[in-house]
């Protein structure tokens, strides 16, 4: 009885020292490498807002007080899919990077996600719009958070349709995104009725616009579809004024536009255009405060864009699911299955859950640009039109073409 | 045909902004040797003095005094650049010039681009101009038609101070023997100072006209400038007349491959560039050195 006790006290011993060591592994440093578009086009609507997003994040989640390590690094991916690629491997294989955020444009998310994969990192995508991320291209490692071209062709487009523009003209920026989108709201132009009745696909950062618009002008469609983004749609929606198409009857529908592409096209010119968004700075208290200290942190005092602020709630919902396994951040799929199992909630997006597939669900807005003398502000932009539950802006589950889905 | 004729008039109006552009680097190049990469950077440096001089609480100064103001603004910026800089490369290679002038627009993009962020800041057509013409064929906005007119007249009006006036044939002879042009009491550094002053003025002048068209951003120089240099590599480097013209006629070129096949509009420049040095290396203009 007496050795039976023995052993068992050497056994608890043993066991309890062995659980100590256990625990002393949990690894609880953790490096975030935001990527993305610092000095081109996208880079006011994500660039260095975004890292900064990210940041904050950071130290809204409290972590480095229970003795976390969380770094941050920033890299350029200029918009091309080789450069993006090329960082997210350095990344991986030497900076020991865990997670990539961002990454606007959706030629580079893509080309980004394969690498992710392939390192089982974790990938929060918040800048690109393509929804093929969530769908035949989704990933075990890869989650979706602000937006998609199914959304936008599912809000923007179908309130377009329904309003009568039942003919559409598409501009679109020639390459992964604008093809995504341009396919979306086809869909969803065609499902409801309407018709395309042409299109011209233009290069990405084209400083003009009037043959295109010309063209567009001759088609006599009741609806000119705008698949592009940032730059190129500012100088569109300016050009488009001057050429007296709106005036001449026809419709613009920025399928995508942003905070700050409101703010360089100037209210003047953007007043009355339609659009969704699924995060704007003046929605309630909690996204004013964050705002606000968003925009004093920023070198011009810029509000956060929705890309921004997918980045930061992104971020937020990751160091939760650390937080909740205990640390062990190397393990992107286990990291990622651990945040799809938590739902989501933050002060800018509010309730919402991230599918099997990757994608999260959340409210999106439509909105639309105010008249300068409803605005009160530098950046007092939009009047909300409506809102659209998660479930009914994003794709079903029963639609989603993701292989994760067939099990 | 309509929309035919439409692209070549949506053509011209790009290629007004080409000819003022490759009018500067061709008066740069011939008159001081320099292949002036930072016209880019000095084009935005225009646009935004005009954006500058409209917002600012105190001053509110308009479209109009701007056309003058910010290319004297900026050419003044030139001068000093040329005073600080480019005077030490005389009688060197051309690289040194293209190396330090890309290395300046580096620069001055990236301190724009550090306070006033990427996306642009707006700029409206000036109330006289606004509205537009139909045409029966197009729609044509009066501020378009405006910018075509007045670069022409200053084009050619660059073109006769340069070829045709007294003050020109210094300035040619100064370019072909410095030394021979100062023995008759010329002061020949100035004259160069200005010259330079006067092509960064042109550019300047260019982004004070492109404002309203287009967004005022930092890389609105960086994005045009590889197609003027274009430009002025298939008129013939220096040829004053060459670059009006290839300006001009490559917009169109230009404006109809956006019609016939938009995808290879950014690209078209270019190839043609390949084409026109392969048969004739020197430029359609252009002499041999």
């Amino acid at each position: 009885m007496k050795t039976k006790s023995i052993a068992s006290f050497l056994l608890t011993t043993a066991l309890t020292f062995a659980a100590a060591g256990v625990a002393s592994a949990q690894d609880k440093s953790v490096k975030i490498g935001a990527l993305s578009d610092q000095s081109g086009l996208y880079a006011d609507l994500g660039g260095p807002g975004s890292t900064l997003a990210a940041q904050m994040a950071v130290e809204d989640s409290g972590l480095a007080a229970k003795g976390w390590k969380i770094d941050i690094i920033s890299g350029d991916h200029q918009n091309k899919p080789d450069i993006g690629t090329a960082i997210a491997r350095q990344w991986f294989d030497v900076d020991k990077v865990d997670i990539i955020v961002d990454v606007p444009n959706s030629g580079v998310a893509l080309a980004v996600n394969n690498v992710v994969k392939e390192k089982n990192g974790v990938y929060i995508n918040s800048g690109a719009a393509t929804s093929d991320l969530t769908n035949a291209q989704c990933s075990p490692n890869t989650v979706h958070w602000t937006y998609d071209t199914y959304m936008l062709a599912h809000t923007t487009g179908q309130a377009l349709v329904k309003a009568g523009g039942d003919t559409w003209f598409f501009l679109t920026a020639d390459y992964a995104f604008g093809a995504a989108l341009e396919r979306d709201t086809t869909a969803v132009i065609t499902a409801n009725g309407g018709k395309v009745v042409g299109g011209v696909k233009h290069p990405l950062n084209t400083p003009d616009f009037s043959s295109f618009l010309l063209q567009a002008q001759a088609s006599k469609a009741k609806i000119i579809g705008l698949a592009n983004a940032g730059g190129d749609t500012t100088n569109t929606i300016k050009q488009a004024a001057e050429f007296g198409i709106v005036k001449g009857g026809q419709k613009l529908a920025a399928l995508l536009l942003f905070l700050t592409d409101v703010k360089a096209i100037g209210l003047e010119t953007a007043q009355g255009l339609n659009f969704t968004e699924t995060f704007y700075w003046d929605m309630n208290d909690q996204t004013r405060a964050f705002s606000k200290k968003f925009s004093e942190k920023m070198k011009n005092g810029a509000m956060p864009t929705m890309v921004q602020a997918g980045v930061y709630a992104g971020v937020r919902h990751y160091l939760k699911a650390l937080e909740a396994m205990g640390g062990n951040p190397h393990d992107g799929v286990k990291v990622v299955e651990k945040m799809k199992s938590m739902p989501t909630e933050d002060e800018l997006f509010g309730k919402g859950e991230i599918q099997p597939n990757g994608r999260t669900i959340h409210n999106a807005y439509l909105f639309e640009v105010k008249k300068p003398s409803e605005s009160k502000g530098p950046w007092d932009f939009y009047k909300l039109v409506g809102t659209v539950p998660g479930d009914q802006a994003f794709t079903p589950l029963s639609e989603s073409k993701c292989a994760l889905l067939k099990k | 045909m309509q929309a035919l004729y439409a692209q070549l008039l949506v053509g011209l109006i790009n290629g007004s902004f080409y000819a003022l552009l490759s009018l500067g680097l061709a008066v740069i190049f011939g008159m001081l040797n320099i292949i002036n990469f930072a016209h880019g950077a000095l084009y935005m440096m225009g646009a935004f003095v005009a954006y500058f001089l409209l917002n600012n609480d105190y001053l509110s100064i308009g479209y109009w005094p701007a056309l003058i103001i910010a290319p004297i603004v900026v050419g003044i910026f030139g001068m000093i650049l040329e005073r600080t800089m480019l005077q030490w490369l005389t009688g060197l290679d051309h690289l040194y010039g293209l190396l330090l002038t890309f290395g300046i627009a580096l620069i001055v993009q990236g301190v724009f681009q550090n306070y006033f962020g990427s996306s642009g800041l707006p700029y409206s057509i000036p109330d006289q101009l606004r509205g537009g013409m139909n045409l029966g064929f197009m729609f044509l906005p009066i501020y378009r038609a405006w910018v075509v007119i007045f670069s022409l007249v200053v084009c050619l009006a660059t073109w006769f101070l340069i070829e045709k006036t007294r003050l020109g044939a210094y300035l040619r002879a100064a370019t072909e023997n410095p030394t021979l042009v100062r023995a008759f009491g010329i002061n020949v550094p100035r004259m160069i100072t200005l010259t330079y002053g006067l092509g960064v003025g042109l550019a300047a002048l260019a982004g004070v006209l492109s404002a309203p068209i287009n967004q005022v951003r930092p890389l609105m120089g960086a994005d045009l400038i590889i197609v003027v240099f274009a430009v002025v590599v298939i008129g013939g480097m220096g040829s004053i007349m060459g670059s009006i013209i290839t300006g001009f006629a490559l917009g169109v070129i230009e404006g109809l491959t956006k019609y016939f096949y938009p995808e290879a509009s950014n690209t078209v420049v270019f190839v043609l560039m390949v084409l026109v040095l392969l048969v004739k290396p020197t430029g359609l203009t252009g002499r041999a050195a």
